[in-house]
């Protein structure tokens, strides 16, 4: 000990280290630039002088907004090309992605809507969003379903089962009971029902949570086969006529141009999901539930040092999100059609894949559950129009998408940390 | 700088347990033949309650049970009885037959027929059933069997009637391009794992659906589509691409079943005796370690994926080459993808114990296709005792619960997976 | 315990401290035995129950979650609320109680900040209030210094005596001397899940020691003197980043010769684990050149760099050592199995690999009822001795050996010494990470001390420890 002075080498040192040029946002740019351009020759040219009008009604008639084909295409992708390019200042990413990716979407359907048939050089806007939101209906309450359950840190990839069930329940005892709200109690405790069982093999017995989700899909799926070959085809009055729901107008909000016709003359179902949207998302966030859910799926061991009763919560949890998926499994039942085998026909999976892209939370899964609603609805629309787009395509857009986002290329998505992940105590 | 040896085992830190690793360790601790019979048993008796419940004139029966217990009891085992009956009859053989073979009023075939029908159902199971097994065994769990065979199906279909060849040539390239259509669709999640992290169950589950509403779109290609038909059906695949049947032409059973034993003796020997399958099973059970030994954990995670994906392929390909049918359709691989993950872990990701549970869930299939003719009773029945049975050997806690079987509770920690996206 | 006392709980790794404590606070249950609390026996059996009875826990790892802010990691489990059944978090008012809090006993923190992005220094703070917002009276802290800068320990020893003349009592649970001297009342020594006795803070370290190891340490290696040859690996200007992709290693270099010992000493945590990973190849090299026996080698695979002649002992064994459901023999040869003889062409030759591993078994004294049996039977030292026998197997021109005796018994420890110079005295370069001062001291022919990410010094093996202890805590003297 001999020094004279002593100095401490606390000052955090950090060396330099060259940065890469190709940060995320630049890499997405480019794509998106290069998509915009694209879009710009060659819908640009693809496209007629046809005016394509976006008509504010259900039909050709009434106020439009209209531009010329070609334009129109042209147009468009310059703005998504430009959008890529303003991607290279590293700034307003999320918003320059958003007007990016519509630029493109409205260039292409520039060229579609042009090149229509003659006389069917228009796109009725009121149908289309009508469409959009009640092809999401199921995909919202699906993914709703699924982030209660995957929240509180339980994967949940039974949503395809417990649509089912909630649907096979909703029509069997509203066709017995002859009431759609009994129907609709039923089909909640039907999707229940899966969650039960997926809580308890999963939190008691410690089956893993994925494939204790696939095999109840399967279960699901025997089982709603076998009653409805047994009990509905052999006797369709008694068990399988359930009564519908109506359309209910809200006052005053029904008469808002595009929206009003669109949305609120809608059914219950519609109205249930998006108040369901608000009351989870402000649940989730604002509350002692919500705050409670969100630590048992991040940090389960922090929450039970904290006195939170872990596997409690999971279970309240789950059964939840089984009663939601229920519920939404009986739009399809409860409203327009009876039961049929395997009438959900994926759409579970892709609730799952709008819970993911919506990043797990309510109004991001009701963003991705619209957009996925969007494309479906724009396959309709463009078989209407005898498009050469094959609908199968756009089909396959969602599924796509989820897995473009899970890769990282469009923003990292992070699934809560103990998602998926049984909590053992000590 | 003392440790007493109690201490030792836990004192060091605590190995994060890997999934596959607690997954295999949980399916092999507990008894397993006990359990599986165990299981088969319960999802029978669950089974057959749905059986009874859905019967109207039974339960009429059960209206006045407390007069005549008799006749409710009689009655549902009568239905019961016969339905599951009716399930033996058509998956390992029916007595009657024998007996009119051995009188000589009947023929050899239907006393085969049974048998050839289980095999033919056995077939594919076994190929998709290894696919989820052996990535599995990789610590991947391979949800996307089903797109893999799908994607499969085409190819082979494809190669099967646009590529004209002599006999085995042609059924070789059309089990090839199988082969390559699944492992295309292995690669896939495979990369994306290796490169990006990204979660290969999501993948897998999305990949399926790609490929479904691919092949209901090229089934209606020109060129592709049956020219005389408007349905989604494609042109029928050359007889010179398709396995020959190995009973005569009456009986289904084709030499589909030769090559799957062929490929389970293959997969056992990859996993056990091969450097792909030594690094394929320190990835699945220890990544960190593996990687720290100088196995590339990334390039392991691809291979895995790409024979997983190619042994799906080999079994979408053989709904077309087999006898199952021979154009495509929408539904040409039915279910076999996700039966496939039923087998895997029926089997215990062991490739022996898959191919005993592919013979147990394609008896069921045939059975439940006489079951249905003869009882009628639904063929969806089927899909409820396979989901019922997997439920029961994945928590053998619950099972030796029921039979009051002695460490009930040891078992259930051993049961831990964890697996988060 | 008194009421305003300091209490600690001192004892080596594994001696039951953490144990003790955690069934205090109901996340283990007693197997017999009574706690009091006030005199009043009382049933802990959850942690709830703990934190009626007035206990609060500072866990050695942090029980906070990462993408909450302080706020709600505070509130939980204890939510202010408002709205009566719907239950509305007040922030408000849990935001004040923390400003409340933290003012009262001089510890800052953002009620706002989100836990993931703040240094750990504060995320212990974090900790600490929410122990106190619940009005404990008895606070433990299991290992609270183990991550944290002698800074924040000295900040930390602060909070503790501000505590302390609030009335509140502390146990405090480590293994550092000095600390127990600098701060405790009364000192409780635990050995092997027993008390062993009691002492006050005047006692002296050797007493205390002694008290904790259960006898008098003799860590002698025997070592000849020897000339070490050319340099065999040289690191310059190494840059690294960790997993969060913070600089870990900021511009190392440094160099080892063959037929020498180079120990690194330093905290755990000041950038040893990334420098040797990135040595290895298996952590991505930002700057700055790696060269062994002449050749470069920063970006190469782990692979190429394990069959140019490195052997590598990872610090975590159970993690990354071993494949633990693999069996002794296969774990022998995970490096090796794609090679002659143990495998050519993609296929295994398992006679080879049997008999190299009952070889290696007997050679270095493995403890193992057969080579098939799985590696997870074999006891700690055990497993570590398959590792060095694994890494010793190939000709080597360097050795790396991180924590190599770490939760390993005596009689492996002296083995895995004597082999590592064994490994030294037929010229190979060995470079020994080790955050036990005492090995570094003993095996080491020179010592270079890491602190956050640096190099400070390179010295001598016979510099007086309390030296070296200076510069892993980051004070440089400088002469004149």
């Amino acid at each position: 000990m001999t020094g004279v002075s002593t100095i401490t080498a606390d000052e955090l040192v950090v060396a330099p280290v060259e940065t890469g040029f190709w940060t995320r946002s630049r890499k997405v740019g480019l794509g998106l630039a290069a998509a915009g351009v694209l879009a710009a020759i060659a819908f640009g040219a693809l496209a007629t002088s046809q005016t394509a009008r976006f008509t504010l009604s259900e039909d050709a008639q009434g106020a439009a907004l209209a531009i010329d084909g070609t334009v129109g295409a042209i147009l468009f992708g310059l703005i998504a090309a430009a959008a890529g390019a303003a991607m290279f200042t590293d700034r307003w990413f999320p918003w320059l992605l958003g007007v990016g990716i519509v630029a493109f979407v409205l260039s292409f359907l520039c060229w579609q809507i042009s090149d229509a048939p003659a006389g069917q050089n228009f796109m009725p806007l009121v149908n289309i969003v009508r469409g959009t939101f009640l092809l999401a209906v199921p995909l919202i309450f699906g993914a709703l379903a699924g982030v209660l359950c995957e929240r509180s840190g339980v994967v949940n990839v039974a949503i395809e089962g417990q649509l089912l069930m909630g649907a096979f329940c909703g029509a069997l005892v509203g066709t017995m009971a002859a009431s759609a709200w009994v129907g609709l109690i039923a089909a909640a405790l039907g999707g229940a029902f899966i969650s039960l069982l997926l809580a308890i093999f999963t939190i008691r017995y410690l089956v893993d949570q994925v494939v204790m989700g696939i095999v109840l899909n399967l279960l699901a799926l025997g089982l709603t086969g076998f009653l409805y070959e047994r009990l509905m085809q052999t006797n369709q009055a008694k068990y399988n006529q359930p009564p519908h729901f109506g359309n209910w107008e809200i006052p005053l909000l029904k008469d808002i141009p595009v929206l009003g016709p669109a949305l609120f003359r809608s059914n219950l179902f519609l109205y249930l999901a998006l108040i369901l949207v608000v009351v989870i998302h402000i649940a989730l966030f604002r509350t002692r539930w919500g705050l409670r859910t969100r630590s048992v799926g991040e940090h389960p061991t922090a929450a039970d040092t904290l006195g939170v009763r872990v596997l409690g919560l999971r279970y309240r949890n789950v059964l939840l999100a089984g009663v939601v998926a229920g519920i939404g499994g009986a739009s399809y039942t409860l409203l327009l059609y009876s039961f049929t085998k395997n009438m959900i026909g994926g759409k579970g999976f892709i609730a799952l894949a709008a819970l993911i892209f919506g990043r797990w939370s309510p109004t991001g899964a009701l963003l991705a559950a619209l957009f996925f609603g969007f494309a479906d609805q724009l396959g309709v629309y463009l078989g209407a129009i005898n498009s050469i787009i094959p609908s199968q395509f756009l089909a396959m857009l969602p599924y796509l998408a989820t897995i473009l986002a899970v890769a990282g290329l469009v923003g990292r998505v992070r699934a809560p940390a103990a998602d998926g992940k049984p909590y053992i105590k000590g | 700088m003392t440790t007493t040896a109690t201490e030792e085992k836990k004192a060091p830190e605590q190995p994060k347990e890997s999934f596959a690793q607690a997954f295999l360790h949980g399916l092999w601790a507990a008894n397993t033949v006990t359990v599986t019979i165990l299981a088969v048993v319960l999802a029978l008796v669950i089974g057959g309650i749905l059986i009874v419940v859905s019967d109207p004139d039974v339960m009429a029966k059960y209206g006045y049970f407390t007069a005549r217990p008799g006749d409710a009891l009689g009655s549902s085992w009568e239905v019961v009885g016969d339905a599951y009956a009716s399930l033996f009859k058509g998956s390992v053989v029916d007595p009657a037959a024998v007996s009119a073979w051995i009188s000589g009023e009947g023929g050899w075939e239907r006393v085969f027929a049974p048998i050839s029908e289980t095999l033919t159902y056995t077939t594919p199971l076994v190929f998709t059933g290894l696919s989820v097994a052996l990535a599995f065994r990789g610590g991947l769990f391979n949800i996307g069997a089903q797109g893999q065979a799908i994607v499969g199906v085409i190819l082979a279909a494809l190669a099967g009637f646009l590529i004209p060849l002599p006999p085995v040539v042609h059924l070789v390239v059309a089990l090839l391009a199988g082969a390559l259509g699944g492992a295309i669709w292995g690669f896939i999640p495979g990369f994306l794992k290796a490169r990006t992290g990204a979660h290969e169950v999501i993948n897998t589950i999305m990949l399926n659906y790609v490929a479904l509403y691919f092949l209901t779109w090229i089934i209606v290609q020109k060129g592709v589509q049956n020219p005389d038909r408007t349905d989604a059906i494609s042109k029928p695949v050359d007889s010179s691409a398709q396995l020959p049947r190995l009973l005569g032409d009456n009986l289904r059973v084709h030499a589909g079943i030769i090559l799957a034993v062929l490929v389970t003796w293959g997969v056992a020997w990859l996993l056990n005796r091969s450097t792909l399958g030594f690094e394929l099973r320190a990835v699945g059970n220890n990544p960190d370690a593996s990687r720290t030994a100088g196995i590339s954990v990334t390039a392991t995670y691809v291979s895995v994926m790409v024979i997983a994906g190619a042994l799906a392929g080999l079994g979408g390909a053989n709904m077309v080459v087999g006898s199952t049918a021979d154009a495509l359709t929408p539904l040409v691989v039915a279910q076999i993808g996700f039966d496939g993950i039923l087998v895997a872990l029926l089997g215990r990701v062991k490739p022996w114990g898959v191919a005993l549970a592919a013979l147990l869930f394609g008896a069921l299939r045939a059975g439940g296709n006489t079951m249905q003719s003869v009882s009628s009773i639904s063929l969806e029945l089927v899909t409820v005792l396979q989901a019922l049975i997997v439920i029961f050997i994945a928590a053998p806690a619950l099972v030796k619960a029921i039979f009051r079987l002695r460490a009930a509770r040891a078992a259930r920690l051993s049961t831990s997976l964890a697996k988060g996206w | 315990m008194e009421p305003g006392e300091i209490h600690a709980l001192l004892g080596e790794n594994g001696a039951g401290k953490s144990t003790l404590m955690n069934v205090l606070y109901g996340l283990l249950q007693p197997d017999e035995g009574e706690i009091l609390v006030d005199d009043e026996p009382v049933q802990i059996r959850s942690p709830r129950d703990a934190i009626n009875a007035g206990i609060g826990m500072v866990h050695q790892h942090f029980m906070l979650v990462p993408v909450f802010t302080v706020a709600e990691n505070v509130m939980l489990g204890a939510e202010k609320v408002r709205g009566g059944i719907a239950g509305f978090l007040d922030h408000r008012r849990a935001r004040r109680e923390v400003e409340e809090v933290s003012t009262r006993y001089g510890l800052r923190v953002d009620p706002d900040a989100v836990v993931e992005d703040l240094p750990v220094g504060i995320q212990q703070r974090v900790e600490i209030v929410k122990a106190l917002t619940r009005e404990v009276d008895l606070l433990i802290l299991d290992e609270p210094t183990a991550v944290l800068t002698p800074q924040e320990t000295d900040e930390l020893l602060a909070v503790m005596r501000s505590l302390k003349e609030s009335g509140k009592s502390i146990v405090f649970i480590t293994h550092k001397l000095g600390e127990v001297k600098a701060i405790a009342d009364r000192i409780t020594v635990i050995r092997r899940g027993r008390t062993v006795g009691t002492a006050t803070p005047d006692a002296s370290r050797d007493e205390l020691a002694a008290l904790m190891v259960g006898r008098s340490v003799s860590l002698t290696v025997t070592k000849l003197a020897k000339e070490p040859g050319p340099p065999m690996l040289q690191v310059e200007g190494l840059v690294v980043d960790d997993e969060r992709g913070h600089q870990a290693v900021a511009g190392v270099d440094l160099e080892v010769r063959a037929g020498e010992v180079l120990g690194i000493a330093g905290v755990q945590g000041n950038g040893q684990t990334e420098l040797v990973e990135a040595i290895m190849g298996l952590r991505p090299v930002l700057a700055g050149t790696v060269t062994l026996d002449g050749q470069r080698i920063e970006g190469w695979s782990a692979k190429k760099v394990l069959r140019a002649g490195v052997g590598y002992v990872p610090e975590d064994r159970s993690v990354d050592g071993l494949v633990k459901e693999f069996t002794v023999a296969e774990n022998l040869v995970l490096d090796i199995y794609d090679r002659p003889p143990f495998g050519s062409r993609g296929v295994l030759k398992p006679d080879a690999i049997a008999a190299s591993a009952k070889e290696r078994i007997a050679q270095f004294d493995v403890r193992t009822s057969s080579h098939e049996s799985a590696v997870s039977t074999l006891s700690g030292g055990n497993q570590q001795k398959v590792i060095v026998a694994r890494e010793m197997s190939r000709p080597l021109k360097l050795f790396i050996a991180a924590q190599p005796t770490r939760g390993v018994d005596v009689g492996s420890i002296e083995f895995i010494h004597s082999r590592i110079v064994h490994e030294r005295d037929v010229d190979t370069a060995v470079l020994l990470v080790s955050s036990e001062l005492d090995e570094v001291i003993g095996l080491a022919d020179r010592i270079a001390v890491m602190y956050r990410g640096r190099i400070l010094a390179v010295v001598p093996p016979d510099t007086p420890r309390e030296e070296i202890g200076l510069l892993m805590a980051g004070v440089v003297q400088e002469e004149g």
